[in-house]
């Protein structure tokens, strides 16, 4: 890989020395090549960065899906029977392809998405690289079993891919969302027929044309639309084997009730209302676990807060609450607004106008309620290109966890701050939530931290750590968070059916007839 | 369908109402759409936005509370509802739904339309408390 210093600033896309160039209009995928929508009708895709049109994107309706899920069966004939090693071998190549060129997708995303360019190619574009090179590397290593039913009787256990999958996928992270969903589909053997969210329908394009050449026609087939017009038929269709969703409750339920009709299974990940509890040992000492500690506090600012597991709700001890609190601040104070492009932003752009508009509407329920602003609280205007961009004040509110500031997932840079008493109410608090998706724990005891991961009802429980996503470790909720786990090989089995050949060797018959 | 109704007294004060804004864009929904409903989704991405489907697309359960109706001159009254475990959070707001410039809301009718909608929420005051038996 070769080292280069990026610039301090990327070029936006369309001016000449841009790291990508968006086409100016993208069709569907399917079948191995882009096709134009039956309906022949686009949508404006806007950049959440200056709130500007820069592509139209295909309007994709049923028959386009009809169509996707064809080409994707026509795909799965051959698909099913490549062996697990040649199917590796073209992951890792994604991989490859994408990590040479990593600041051409960072880019793209960014400018769909409005993430800052610094966590893009920190996180975003890195973690969708090891997850094709996970995969590709859990589906070598998987096997089947045999059991010996008795001296004469085997029973064979064979993992066998569903078939062809529906995607539906979230616009936080537009890609690795994508890819999470995508690499153990793949590896299993399954073609996918994929919905990118019409807010962020983009960037999955620049992937897409980046790889193509690398996977055989119609494994994998992308249908842009709204998801009234194109998620729907997808999640309901008839010849799909299983759906995938991510994304909030009720569309969560819907889902699941179209997936009842046809029989399938489902695996939904719906996000929460975290919890990041600080317990007071957290502040013995002025140390580099305490900045870590502030850094953790800090962390509801990450793509914006729009983030399933945003830690959105901050539970400190009461005897470390004043100074804590204060030195959090403080630490939020120093994140820096910007450009998302500029790789010294650390904040940059919510990803649509609406959750922009979303988000505003609880600042004003949290000052209704009664909560008490102790930073932020409105929109940002940085001016300039950006002034028509979608920018929002890091927000800090205290109050009461029975607000419905700290149970609503606001998905945006706004925190819910309380205190508590002991050990007990901690996790009283921490598990006063629908959601069980996430969850934040710091403490210098361990037998404290453990326990409370423990106590905790949630899926994911960073000890000491907050919004690490590799590899390797299952992610998925509790409670209304959602069913199934990604980000780890037990993914698998959500894409894979059980084969079970039961045989016999012996020489006679059975003796019944 | 069980009686998932929250109150069936003061007719005069409702829980849920509706912008000017949005009223005339349901009126024109309806024409597209047929008869419609609301249920207020949570979680994550597009969560606490209500989600509008026409009648029959949405199974409504148990679980759910008929939060009231929206009367809007020209269509029939539209039923808004959320799940029961979220209105245990919600109950002390009073909802309005309006709409904004936007994209895309899981699987709800508007969003092809460039158009979103959104909850705008005040507490509920003394009287409205009173009724609803919360004080």
């Amino acid at each position: 890989m070769t080292v280069t210093t990026p610039p301090s600033t990327f070029a936006n896309p369309g001016s000449p020395d841009a790291k990508v160039q968006f086409k100016p209009r993208y069709d569907h995928f399917i079948g191995g090549e882009y096709v134009a929508p039956s309906s022949g009708k686009y949508f404006e895709n806007p950049s959440p960065v200056n709130g500007k049109v820069f592509t139209e994107v295909a309007r994709g309706n049923a028959a386009d899906v009809d169509r996707a899920v064809e080409a994707a069966w026509r795909a799965f004939d051959s698909w099913k029977k490549t062996t697990i090693t040649q199917r590796a071998i073209i992951l890792n190549k994604i991989a490859d392809r994408m990590e040479q060129n990593l600041e051409m997708l960072a880019v793209a995303e960014t400018w769909d998405n409005g993430k800052p360019i610094r966590e893009a190619l920190a996180a975003d574009v890195p973690l969708a690289i090891d997850h094709f090179r996970y995969f590709a590397g859990a589906i070598r290593a998987q096997e089947g079993s045999t059991g010996e039913i008795d001296n004469d009787t085997v029973a064979y256990h064979f993992h066998e891919p569903l078939g062809v999958v529906g995607q539906i996928i979230p616009w936080n992270f537009p890609l690795l969302m994508a890819v999470w969903k995508l690499a153990p589909a793949l590896a299993a053997g399954n073609c996918v027929v994929l919905k990118p969210a019409e807010q962020t329908p983009a960037s999955i394009h620049v992937f897409m044309e980046l790889i193509q050449d690398l996977l055989p026609a119609g494994v994998l087939n992308i249908v842009n639309g709204f998801g009234v017009e194109a998620g729907a038929p997808l999640a309901s269709h008839p010849n799909i084997r299983k759906i995938a969703f991510t994304g909030e409750t009720t569309t969560g339920r819907l889902i699941m009730q179209m997936a009842s009709e046809n029989l399938i299974p489902v695996t939904l990940e719906l996000g929460g209302k975290s919890p990041n509890v600080f317990f007071a040992d957290v502040a013995d000492e002025r140390d580099d676990f305490y900045d870590k500690a502030l850094e953790g506090f800090s962390f509801f600012n990450l793509n914006s807060g729009e983030v399933c597991t945003c830690p959105s709700r901050a539970l400190v001890q009461q005897s470390i609450y004043d100074q804590f609190t204060a030195d959090g601040v403080e630490r939020v104070k120093q994140v820096k607004q910007g450009n998302p492009l500029s790789l010294d932003t650390m904040i940059g752009a919510q990803a649509s106008n609406d959750q922009l508009e979303k988000i505003l509407s609880y600042m004003d329920i949290g000052k209704q309620e009664g909560a008490k602003l102790l930073l932020g609280g409105d929109r940002a205007d940085l001016g300039g290109d950006l002034t028509d961009g979608y920018y929002v004040n890091p927000t800090i509110f205290e109050g009461r966890n029975s607000m419905r500031i700290f149970q609503e997932e606001i998905f945006g840079p706004v925190l819910s701050l309380t205190s508590f008493s002991d050990y007990d109410e901690a996790i009283k608090i921490a598990n006063d939530t629908l959601y069980g998706l996430g969850a934040g724990v710091w403490s210098r005891n361990g037998a404290q931290l453990y326990k409370a991961g423990r106590d905790i009802q949630a899926g994911r429980v960073w000890s000491n750590t907050y919004h690490q996503y590799p590899a390797g470790a299952a992610f998925g909720g509790y409670k209304q968070s959602g069913i199934g786990r990604e980000n780890h090989k037990m993914m698998l089995d959500h894409y894979q059916q059980t084969k079970n050949l039961l045989v016999s060797y012996a020489d006679g018959p059975m003796g019944f007839f | 369908m069980p009686d998932t109704s929250v109150s069936d007294t003061q007719q005069a004060l409702s829980r849920v109402d509706v912008s000017p804004a949005a009223a005339a864009f349901l009126v024109e929904l309806t024409k597209q759409h047929g008869p419609l409903m609301f249920h207020q989704s949570g979680g994550c991405c597009d969560g606490s936005s209500p989600m509008c489907y026409p009648v029959g697309f949405f199974r409504i359960g148990a679980v759910d509370v008929h939060l009231g109706d929206l009367h809007i001159d020209g269509i029939d009254p539209i039923e808004v509802y959320m799940s029961r475990s979220q209105f245990e959070y919600w109950k002390y707001t009073h909802l309005t739904i309006d709409v904004v410039a936007g994209r895309g809301a899981g699987f709800s009718v508007e969003s092809p339309e460039g158009k979103r909608f959104l909850i705008r929420s005040r507490m509920l005051d003394d009287a409205e408390r009173k009724a609803f038996d919360l004080i």
